[in-house]
């Protein structure tokens, strides 16, 4: 007991305890001392993962010529972005799919939805022995999301591909498990080709996929992995992130009968056929043309057609008329689609509606 | 907590303590205490309150349908919880059984056999198994992990086990499998780490005391030291399984995220967090939104069902010493 | 323990000893060894990015080079150390409630409701972050997550404190007592003092818990392409950062992302050591 008594009494008299870590000194003194005057006015935006890589090249772009104005873009997603717009939490939103009217109604002031840029989802595989460009018919497509061909030496397929030595094995099915505009995109055309997925399945964001063998990864990452790692497994991805990562994929029939590839001339072209695209009638799948790529579609910038603030109104609207003009040379650098002229046009006037003064 | 209201605290012995000189500090001291406590408790309230608040259209329209069914459509709005209910049970459940042997004797031998120095790196290394970022386990999951459970540990047990439903059907490398292995990786630190701090806290003397009666190093700690800290070790375990059932980066990226519900463990699955992970940001009708909330408040409300549980067990463990 | 449970031989009872001694090591090394092998895939995969440019540049856009996270860095310091000079205070002092004070209803309902708040999901966390900090002043802040955080570590600091003080022996606090010691000597001067190891410990794995989690910054700290300090502005977050180039199509920021997890870990382990180089010159002041 003496000896408890001792130790508890140079456990008394032992300096007080340092509890925190010495980083955390470190941290207060970050906080306390910095506070360095922002030249720029700073503009929030977020919405679309799809757009990120874009916007991040262009408005850095911008921000070199236009010192008096720093855009911060923020790739939450979709969803997020029409959520933290409506909320007034941004200056603009982006979405892969327009803001329909039960959103708008939500939003306690006027929208105005701009296209901005162009993507399209090509059908990557991962079939030991088989190269790129492996044919499909819509039917087909349609047909393997919706289970009822399993198999890669399915007579479906084999009848498509002659010469090609398709392996037994079953399919895997890969989709987004993230509800994404990709998706929308990718089921709008579903929809379009097939009465039966339109009937059971639908057009969205996220569905309930029926294909009994279906998997589901985060982000176009996710997807490409999956596909990457499952040998015989299929699955919808982004065509930056296609030719980024040069996977394999396949050749797709357009309405004309045409077998085409994604590209970026593919795709505009798809987009050409309809020059007066809106937030309402905006829907690019399973386009006329003979170039025509079938799984394509716009994104969207969502701007409030009176700005809170008038003067930071001002410099958005300035920011996005570059965008959608002089902003447009950009894309094909970071392997997007950039606007046909006339929807450029259509664009720029929609702008315009914008009240800053 | 009589005590408080003389401006002191009665401690577990029920003595009260007041000094003159030291009146201010006691004071400052309890009103701190009770002050944290109170902040500590309207942040919790706050947030069931929240979630409940959030959930109440999804409650207003599926009732307590939505436990049960196993629908999950965006389109027709219909959503039922079940099969993300049952991910998470089983991939946690097998998570923390596949933990707590390996935690646990880890605990054990750094804390009681392993050499000074040993002892010293494991335990660094240990803790920073545990502060690896779980998007890092989820990225080696998905790169490492999910190729070997497809190619080399599933169809070992497959050829073993291939006779018991949950080693049946195709193996695919995303599944509820590989997302228990790495939750287990997960939790293993926690466990190993709190293990250790409370077997190194038991005073020598009560080691000293069962040597000196014959046992050997092992049958003290298993007879001896183990059952003193078992309350603690069981602590760790729902600490553990806490940070199982929420976890969702990691989970999300390697569990396949298939909304239905499969007997084998080689198939896809879905989890209550991942599922708010993937579809929060992209759901837009309140509906879909508030089905989403409501899967929140249902892990929270599983969480307290679990410490529940394991709190009553606690006590019919303890009671018969 | 009665000796009749020690029947067994003598050379069994040596052999069972020192396989299960056997045991134990392997698990420990086990678990040693998978966090060599994690974090050698992640040395393999981004020292390539690493310089001195990706700690000291802000991000880049594709094809413009010596991209970096040097203000998700600061970032990432800023929002965790508001969220433990939140949460450790408040955390440590319902700890010692618990710990020193807690008995009856009113505790066991406190504990039980920290052990809740450790499996709530952090995404659930960061919704009630918005919802209290960011919605009602319209827009995003690194103040908000480093609530969210602070949320996130609170009941790891309550469980690892309590825990640390319950392990004392009781002849510690009644011999503190004996010398004169007033309650709030005790527990401040003496019993804090003794469960400093613990209690460390505690924060540690706190702080842990909150570095590298990306789900509540979605709504919270929202990140920014730009040098912030502000904590009530938009900020950047490295892992936010390391987040968005994952799923980003680009190679060039996939190893970004690597090389940015490698950096999160060589922090935690600087972080690790220094406290374990604090703890032990302390241990030898107990001893």
């Amino acid at each position: 007991m003496a000896s408890r008594a001792a130790q508890t009494s140079r456990l008394l008299s032992a300096r007080h305890a340092r509890l925190y870590l010495p980083g955390l000194g470190l941290i207060a003194f970050a906080v306390g001392s910095t506070h360095p005057a922002r030249a720029a006015t700073q503009i929030t935006g977020a919405g679309s993962t799809f757009d990120y890589p874009l916007f991040s090249k262009a408005f850095y772009v911008y921000g070199q010529s236009h010192r008096d104005v720093a855009v911060n873009y923020q790739s939450i997603g979709s969803g997020g972005g029409i959520q933290q717009f409506t909320a007034g939490t941004v200056d603009f939103g982006a979405s892969d799919v327009p803001m329909n009217a039960e959103e708008l109604a939500r939003a306690h002031f006027d929208v105005l939805q701009i296209p901005v840029t162009l993507g399209g989802a090509g059908i990557a595989y991962n079939l030991p022995g088989v190269a790129k460009g492996l044919k499909f018919t819509r039917e087909l497509v349609a047909d393997i999301y919706l289970g009822k061909v399993k198999k890669w030496n399915d007579p479906a397929i084999a009848a498509l591909n002659p010469g090609v030595k398709l392996p037994n094995m079953p399919i895997t099915v890969v989709h987004r498990s993230d509800g994404s505009g990709t998706t929308y995109i990718f089921t709008d055309f579903l929809s379009h080709v097939s009465p039966e997925w339109k009937e059971k399945v639908g057009t969205a964001k996220s569905v309930q996929w029926p294909a009994p063998s279906s998997v589901g990864g985060k982000g176009n990452e996710g997807v490409a992995g999956l596909v990457r790692q499952t040998p015989g497994a299929i699955g919808y991805v982004e065509l930056a992130y296609l030719l980024q990562n040069e996977m394999t994929y396949g050749q797709i029939q357009n309405r004309s009968g045409q077998y085409v590839y994604p590209t970026i001339d593919t795709i505009r072209a798809a987009a050409a056929t309809k020059p007066d695209v809106s937030s309402t009638n905006f829907s690019i799948v399973d386009a006329e043309g003979a170039e025509s790529y079938p799984i394509s579609g716009y994104s969207w910038v969502l701007l409030r057609e009176q700005p809170r603030d008038p003067a930071r109104g001002a410099l958005v609207k300035a920011v996005m008329t570059w965008l959608v003009s002089k902003g447009q040379d950009l894309a094909a650098s970071v392997d997007y689609v950039p606007l046909p002229a006339n929807v450029q046009e259509t664009a720029l006037k929609t702008i315009n509606e914008m009240k800053v003064s | 907590m009589s005590g408080a209201a003389a401006g002191g605290l009665e401690d577990r012995f029920g003595h009260t303590r007041v000094r003159p000189r030291g009146r201010l500090a006691a004071w400052l001291f309890s009103v701190a205490l009770y002050g944290s406590c109170f902040l500590f408790f309207a942040v919790i309230v706050g947030l069931f309150l929240e979630l409940l608040w959030g959930s109440r259209l999804s409650l207003g329209k599926f009732g307590l349908r939505f436990l049960w069914s196993t629908q999950w459509n965006p389109v027709t709005q219909q959503f039922g919880a079940l099969p993300f209910l049952y991910g998470t049970v089983v991939s946690s459940g097998i998570a923390l059984l596949l933990a707590v042997w390996v935690g646990v004797l880890a605990g054990v031998y750094l804390a009681e056999f392993a050499p000074r120095q040993l002892s010293f790196m494991l335990s660094l290394l240990i803790e920073l198994l545990a502060a690896v970022p779980s998007v890092v386990y989820g990225l080696w999951g998905l790169f490492v992990l999910a190729p070997i459970v497809s190619s080399w540990i599933g169809p070992a047990l497959q050829a073993a086990f291939g006779f018991l439903p949950i080693f049946q059907g195709t193996i695919y490398g995303v599944n509820m499998l590989t997302a228990s292995l790495i939750l287990a990786l997960m939790i293993v630190p926690t466990i190993t780490a709190i293990t250790r701090d409370l077997v190194a806290a038991i005073p020598p003397r009560v080691r000293e005391a069962s040597l000196a009666l014959g046992a050997s190093r092992w049958e003290t700690t298993y007879k001896v030291v183990l059952p003193l800290v078992r309350s603690g070790i069981f602590g760790a375990c729902m600490l553990a399984l806490g940070r199982a059932l929420g976890e969702t980066i990691a989970t999300t990226m390697v569990i396949g995220n298939r909304p239905a519900i499969s007997a084998s463990l080689f198939a896809p699955g879905y989890t209550v967090a991942s599922v708010i992970a993937n579809e929060f940001t992209e759901a837009t009708t309140n509906l879909y939104l508030s089905a989403l909330i409501e899967l929140g408040l249902i892990l929270f409300v599983v969480s307290i069902l679990v410490n529940g549980a394991g709190r009553l067990l606690l006590q019919l463990l303890v009671r018969p010493q | 323990m009665s000796p009749s449970s020690l029947g067994a031989t003598p050379r069994r009872r040596h052999l069972t000893d020192i396989a299960w001694r056997a045991i134990a090591g392997l698990s420990a090394v086990a678990v040693a060894g998978t966090l060599l092998l994690i974090l050698g895939y992640i040395v393999r995969e981004g020292i390539g990015a690493l310089s001195l440019s990706f700690i000291t540049n802000t991000p880049r856009p594709i094809g413009i080079p010596d991209g970096g996270v040097g203000n998700g860095i600061i970032g990432t310091i800023i929002i965790i150390g508001i969220a433990a000079l939140m949460a450790f205070p408040v955390g440590a002092l319902v700890g010692i409630y618990l710990g020193v004070y807690g008995h009856g209803r009113t505790a066991a309902s406190m504990r039980f409701l920290s052990d809740v708040l450790a499996s709530v999901p952090s995404i659930a966390i960061g919704l009630f972050a918005y919802t209290l900090l960011v919605q009602p002043f319209h827009h995003f802040s690194a103040f908000s997550a480093s609530f969210a955080f602070a949320v996130l570590m609170m009941p790891l600091v309550i469980r690892t404190t309590e825990g640390a003080l319950r392990l004392l022996p009781a002849a510690l606090r009644e011999s503190a007592v004996a010398l004169g010691a007033s309650d709030y000597q005790v527990t401040a001067r003496c019993l804090l003092v003794a469960a400093r190891p613990g209690i460390i410990t505690g924060l540690i794995l706190a702080l842990a818990r909150v570095t590298g989690e990306t789900a509540p910054l979605l709504f919270t700290a929202f990140g920014s392409q730009f040098w912030e300090f502000n904590p009530s502005n938009p900020m950047a977050e490295l892992s936010l950062q390391i987040f968005t180039y994952a799923i980003s199509p680009y190679r060039e920021w996939h190893q970004q992302a690597w090389a940015g997890a490698l950096l999160l870990i060589l922090a935690v382990c600087a972080l690790g050591i220094l406290a374990r180089v604090a703890f032990r010159q302390r241990a030898t002041v107990e001893t």
